[in-house]
């Protein structure tokens, strides 16, 4: 599938946004303090800016309003009324934070479970589909939400570090988190490699009973939509040194980083502060390559039409 | 709504393709394009439409396969390669994924005939029923930013303005091989219902659960090559030479 940058910045921009503002809304940090109104506002920017950047890849996105109709049927609708659902509760969380200082707990706690059910919508558009074999398994939505929590809990144990409260145990949080979705994600990725295809050229074209099938001439001499979109194969070449990258960058770095803050400045301070925002780039980065990864790698059934 | 009937279509409107006779010409694909361009929704653009790297939107293609048997690399020895010429549109398909993954409802199946239509001026262009076809069936249309697939030609079958031989898919009148033929495969008694029963008609990659309304029918076993080389006279034999001929060999073989 064609890793469209919109939809990788997206996914990683509103993950990491949901999950910074999931832990805003179990009030763990202090709403006084100023952190923590920067934390609210962050968490909204990287929600709104993710929301913005994928309209950025449809054809038609002035009509994008229409998407909130089909929420029985359709994933992507749910996902974009899940999203306007949240955003009620998190802004008047915010609002109460910085300018009240106050936290009220039924509303954080309702914009958490929103943050949860928005961020399931997500993964849900790619694991319902039959089409992509390696998307189609629970542990789609199982690796979104992990990494979701995981970036927020690394976020929020920045904030704490960085004034917003004590950064013990959401940075044990984190590392629970962080350990679990790269675990998950290493058994989303096993699966995915062992995958035996039930569709093949021979049931795509029904000719198995005769032979074996062959694409023998395309149906246009260049590339097609279809091959744009659901053909790519650019990076497969370098997916294993890639996953390396996103291991390491995402998983390992922010690991060893909070090991450190948690042994070191358990009680936070500017180190703490500086070692769990590197941690926290670290991770973005590293979750850009997975993301990016979970399109390239993934192969679509289409693909049997032309040969790839 | 993108949720599909609930009940099964009275009607089953579809193609029925027979492989066994398509000739791989493009003529259905070319008389698609010149259709549609100018019929149902907005036109079908190409990019690029006269440099090297042309490409545009289409509702039908013909792909070509290669189906070599077990055993079959070796001419006449257990089978023979052939080349099947592989025409391939939207599948009208009773579960089509395609339109419950809509989120604006601009997808969806008509109650009354089971054709699977696009609204386009719901259509936001988000390209996710394109992901959720396994045939390949949909494609963006870059120009106007919405998802273009066949119709079925309905500002065709139901045209009265037409002549009645004129009233089917663009791709089945233009057909020089009868490759391509229109129906309710909803009703028992029609000619593609029997010729679906006749020849075994099959659904392109059920697995996947789609319930396809067209059908493919497969080609037909042929004589393997070997077979037909065996009858051919060998021009060392003379045997069996008659008349003028058998005299020529006889005074031939004297000399």
């Amino acid at each position: 599938m064609h890793p469209a940058p919109s939809i990788i910045v997206f996914t990683v921009a509103s993950g990491l946004g949901y999950g910074l503002a999931f832990f805003l809304g179990l009030g763990l940090l202090d709403p006084a303090s100023p952190a923590t109104g920067v934390a609210h506002v962050l968490a909204l920017c990287l929600i709104g800016g993710g929301l913005l950047s994928s309209t950025l890849h449809l054809g038609n996105p002035q009509r994008a309003w229409r998407a909130l109709s089909q929420w029985r049927s359709s994933w992507l609708s749910r996902e974009g009324v899940m999203a306007l659902a949240a955003f009620p509760p998190l802004i008047a969380s915010a609002l109460l934070s910085i300018f009240a200082g106050d936290f009220f707990w039924p509303l954080g706690w309702l914009g958490s479970a929103l943050c949860i059910g928005t961020v399931y919508c997500t993964a849900m558009i790619y694991a319902s589909l039959r089409t992509v074999e390696s998307w189609h398994t629970p542990l789609t939505p199982a690796c979104y939400l992990l990494f979701s929590g995981a970036g927020g809990a690394l976020l929020a144990t920045f904030f704490g570090a960085a004034g917003g409260g004590p950064v013990r145990w959401i940075g044990v949080a984190a590392l629970v988190l962080l350990a679990t979705a790269w675990g998950v994600k290493h058994a989303w990725r096993l699966r995915a490699q062992g995958l035996v295809s039930a569709s093949t050229p021979e049931t795509a074209t029904s000719l198995g009973n005769i032979g074996r099938v062959r694409l023998l001439e395309r149906p246009h001499m260049t590339e097609n939509y279809l091959t744009r979109e659901m053909g790519f194969r650019v990076a497969r070449k370098h997916a294993l040194k890639l996953w390396i990258i996103a291991t390491i960058a995402g998983g390992l770095l922010p690991v060893l980083l909070l090991l450190c803050v948690l042994i070191l400045a358990g009680e936070g301070g500017p180190f703490a502060a500086v070692a769990t925002l590197l941690a926290c780039v670290s991770f973005a980065g590293g979750l850009l390559v997975e993301r990016w990864l979970f399109f390239a790698e993934a192969r679509h059934t289409v693909m049997n039409y032309y040969g790839g | 709504m993108t949720s599909l009937p609930s009940l099964p279509t009275p009607k089953k409107l579809g193609l029925v393709i027979d492989l066994d006779v398509c000739v791989g010409c493009h003529a259905c694909v070319v008389n698609c394009k010149e259709w549609n361009t100018g019929g149902y929704g907005a036109a079908l653009s190409d990019q690029d439409p006269y440099g090297a790297d042309v490409s545009g939107a289409w509702l039908n293609r013909v792909h070509t396969f290669e189906v070599v048997p077990p055993s079959g690399e070796v001419v006449g020895e257990a089978g023979d390669a052939r080349i099947v010429h592989f025409p391939k549109s939207c599948l009208h398909c009773e579960d089509a994924p395609c339109v419950t993954v809509c989120p604006t409802g601009a997808s969806y199946k008509r109650a009354a005939d089971g054709i699977v239509l696009v609204d386009e001026d719901k259509c936001i262009g988000c390209g996710l029923c394109a992901w959720s076809c396994p045939y390949g069936a949909r494609e963006m249309d870059l120009a106007a930013g919405v998802i273009k697939k066949c119709t079925l030609c309905i500002d065709r079958i139901y045209n009265e303005t037409l002549e009645e031989v004129d009233r089917v898919p663009a791709c089945v009148r233009t057909c020089p091989t009868n490759a391509r033929h229109f129906g309710d495969l909803a009703d028992p008694s029609s000619d593609v219902s029997r010729m679906v029963a006749e020849r075994g008609g099959v659904d392109l990659m059920p697995e996947q659960g789609t319930k396809p309304v067209n059908k493919y029918l497969l080609p037909r076993p042929r004589k393997p090559l070997a077979d037909s080389a065996r009858g051919l006279p060998l021009a060392e034999n003379t045997e069996g030479a008659k008349g003028f001929f058998a005299w020529l060999d006889g005074m031939l073989e004297r000399i």
